[in-house]
């Protein structure tokens, strides 16, 4: 497979706040996302995991501070500068009614668009890429809607792989799955950083996967960073308490010798 | 066949229904130039199609009858262009002028200008417009103070499309006789004695926006993925919103300052065209066929059916309406039961 990525990419956030309406969710955020590492977000439900991510993919107009992508604030690229650069797919996407999976996924081709011109080889390149990667290439004339949850969700990152970005944030991409799909499309993620130099960033709620998967940790509450680093450094019982209020013991994961938490 | 199996492509049966609703639009045309009260031969008929036609054949055919189906075509194009657009962007097959508060607000507007402040002509269009526009702005004004969208922003438009309508029958009530009669005009739309400069007018309007509209329609692929998505994608979302309700909202305004509020058309046309492909991406063309069919049909049926009685259009498809509202109702609720 050649998913090219051309240059080192380089995202980061300086003292990041960001608000929804008059209230303010993320607070003075610093943080930098490994080049090429697989980074997992975790953090009690409405700690400001998604707003953080839409955020860093300016989705959300800072309210102080900056983030920068590629040597540049983020906001003096163009929309479609940012599309090139970093994907972002969102815990809200929805499938139009109808939409058959070839379709759905040739729409990621939108940020390489051009005047007139329609179609390229390198578009038909790209999502074919982006559907062997994802083993949807024999679903590509089924509806998304008659899709289980599984196969629908692979969709949906075939359809961030077809941006091709050397950036791709995911908001909790294994939600709604059941654990052998969960298992599946950790595997698929951690092939694509490995052999596709891919910088990932993904919100999860297992932290068993999360500490098996990520390469880089990002603990938060209450809209700002509590602690981040590998999994072994960080995943300790006083930092889960302090995270979730959840009291635990932390062991070696019998199979990848990762920490596991086993609550009380 | 194309060498590239995934390149955006018209769906194969969208192409069929596009060929077959012209088809029906021009059965139409023959149906409606032919038949009815005076029903020319067929030799009288093409005599004057050909422009040596006896008088009488000329007036009837060339400045009543073609005028008013060729506008009867351009306002179903404009009105379902327009529903499409509004449908698609709040990914909602409810979504249309109608119940965002236009079409009952231009009738206000209508109902204002001519009855409280006694002008009439260009004036009472105007008006119109204004009503229409002023509701619509009234009912996204309160639904995004409320953050309400898709559902609930419908339900918004539903309310106060019910408070206008209040406010136009207690106008009636209030109106002289003779001012009540045009008024009423103004609450279902009509094509009754349409004149060749409001047919070019209409004509013209669609040959200006609908152009436009194919250009935006493309945005709609994005959008219908959800905000969020479609900007991660390189699109500008707000600005794209702005400019495609812009254009919903010409093109409804065009339709109603030609014939008043012709209701139902923005809303089925769109369902009907994406029920017929299924397919999402209907583009353009299709609705459009679908709205100028629906709408020159409605019209034949509100010529003749109670003649020599005219039925005013907007009053036959307001009926349609209601019932394909109850159908389209009852198959969503069976849907998330
Ligand atoms: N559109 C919104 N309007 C108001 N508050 C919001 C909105 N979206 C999110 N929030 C609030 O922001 C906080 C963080 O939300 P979010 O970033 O979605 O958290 P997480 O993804 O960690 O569950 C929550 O308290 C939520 O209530
Ligand atoms: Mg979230």
């Amino acid at each position: 497979m050649n998913i090219h990525v051309s240059y080192p990419s380089r995202l980061y956030s300086d003292k990041l706040s960001l608000d929804c309406g008059s209230t303010r969710i993320c607070h003075d955020i610093s943080v930098a996302i490994p080049d090429r590492g697989f980074t997992v977000i975790i953090g009690p439900n409405g700690c400001g995991k998604s707003t953080l991510l839409r955020g860093l993919s300016r989705l959300v107009r800072p309210s102080a501070g900056k983030v920068h992508l590629d040597g540049k604030v983020i906001s003096d690229y163009s929309t479609r500068e940012v599309a090139q650069r970093l994907g972002l797919l969102p815990q809200s996407a929805q499938a139009p009614e109808g939409i058959r999976v070839g379709e759905l996924v040739s729409r990621g081709r939108f940020p390489y668009r051009r005047a007139f011109s329609t179609w390229s080889d390198e578009d038909e390149r790209a999502v074919l890429a982006a559907l062997q990667a994802t083993s949807t290439l024999e679903l590509i004339d089924r509806e998304v809607d008659t899709l289980s949850g599984g196969q629908r969700q692979r969709v949906w990152i075939a359809l961030a792989l077809a941006q091709e970005t050397p950036v791709l944030l995911l908001d909790e991409p294994t939600t709604f799955l059941d654990i052998a799909h969960q298992i599946e499309l950790l595997n698929l993620l951690r092939n694509l950083k490995e052999t596709g130099n891919r910088t990932l960033v993904a919100v999860l709620h297992d932290l068993n996967h999360a500490c098996r998967y990520a390469d880089h940790l990002i603990a938060m509450r209450d809209g700002r960073i509590l602690f981040e680093g590998s999994p072994a450094e960080i995943i300790t019982p006083s930092n889960i308490e302090a995270l979730f209020g959840l009291r635990c013991v932390v062991i070696s994961d019998p199979v990848s010798g990762t920490p596991l938490v086993v609550p009380r | 066949m194309s060498k590239f199996r995934f390149a955006p492509h018209a769906n194969p049966l969208l192409k069929r229904c596009q060929l077959y609703l012209l088809l029906g639009c021009m059965a139409l045309c023959l149906a409606t130039l032919t038949g009815g009260q005076y029903d020319p031969s067929a030799s009288r008929l093409l005599a004057t199609l050909l422009g040596h036609g006896d008088p009488l054949t000329n007036l009837i055919i060339l400045d009543l009858r073609l005028p008013r189906f060729l506008a009867a075509l351009g306002i179903g194009a404009a009105l379902a262009v327009s529903g499409s657009i509004f449908q698609r962007t709040a990914g909602n097959p409810l979504a249309s002028p109608d119940l965002v508060g236009f079409t009952v607000g231009s009738a206000s507007g209508a109902l204002v200008t001519l009855l409280l402040l006694q002008l009439s002509g260009n004036a009472v269009i105007l008006g119109a417009l204004l009503g229409g526009v002023l509701s619509a702005l009234l009912v996204t004004g309160i639904a995004h103070v409320a953050q309400a969208r898709g559902e609930r922003m419908i339900m918004v438009g539903i309310a106060i499309a019910a408070l206008l309508a209040a406010l136009n029958e207690y106008l009636l009530t209030r109106a002289e006789l003779d001012d009540a009669q045009e008024a009423r005009l103004w609450l279902f739309g009509s094509l009754d004695s349409l004149s060749w400069s409001k047919a070019l007018m209409v004509l013209g309007g669609c040959a200006l926006l609908l152009p436009i509209a194919a250009q935006l329609g493309q945005r709609l692929r994005l959008l219908e993925l959800g905000n969020d998505l479609a900007e991660a994608l390189g699109l500008p979302v707000a600005y794209s919103q702005y400019a495609l309700l812009l254009v919903a909202l010409a093109l409804t305004a065009l339709a109603i300052a030609t014939a008043g509020p012709i209701g139902f058309i923005a809303l089925a046309a769109p369902q009907l065209v994406k029920r017929l492909t299924h397919t999402s991406d209907i583009g353009i063309v299709a609705p459009a066929l679908m709205g100028a069919l629906l709408t020159a049909a409605a019209d034949l049926l509100a010529q003749r059916l109670l003649a020599p009685f005219q039925i005013p259009v907007g009053l036959l498809t307001g009926a349609l309406g209601g019932l394909y509202l109850i159908y389209l109702l009852a198959s969503q609720w069976r849907r998330t039961l």
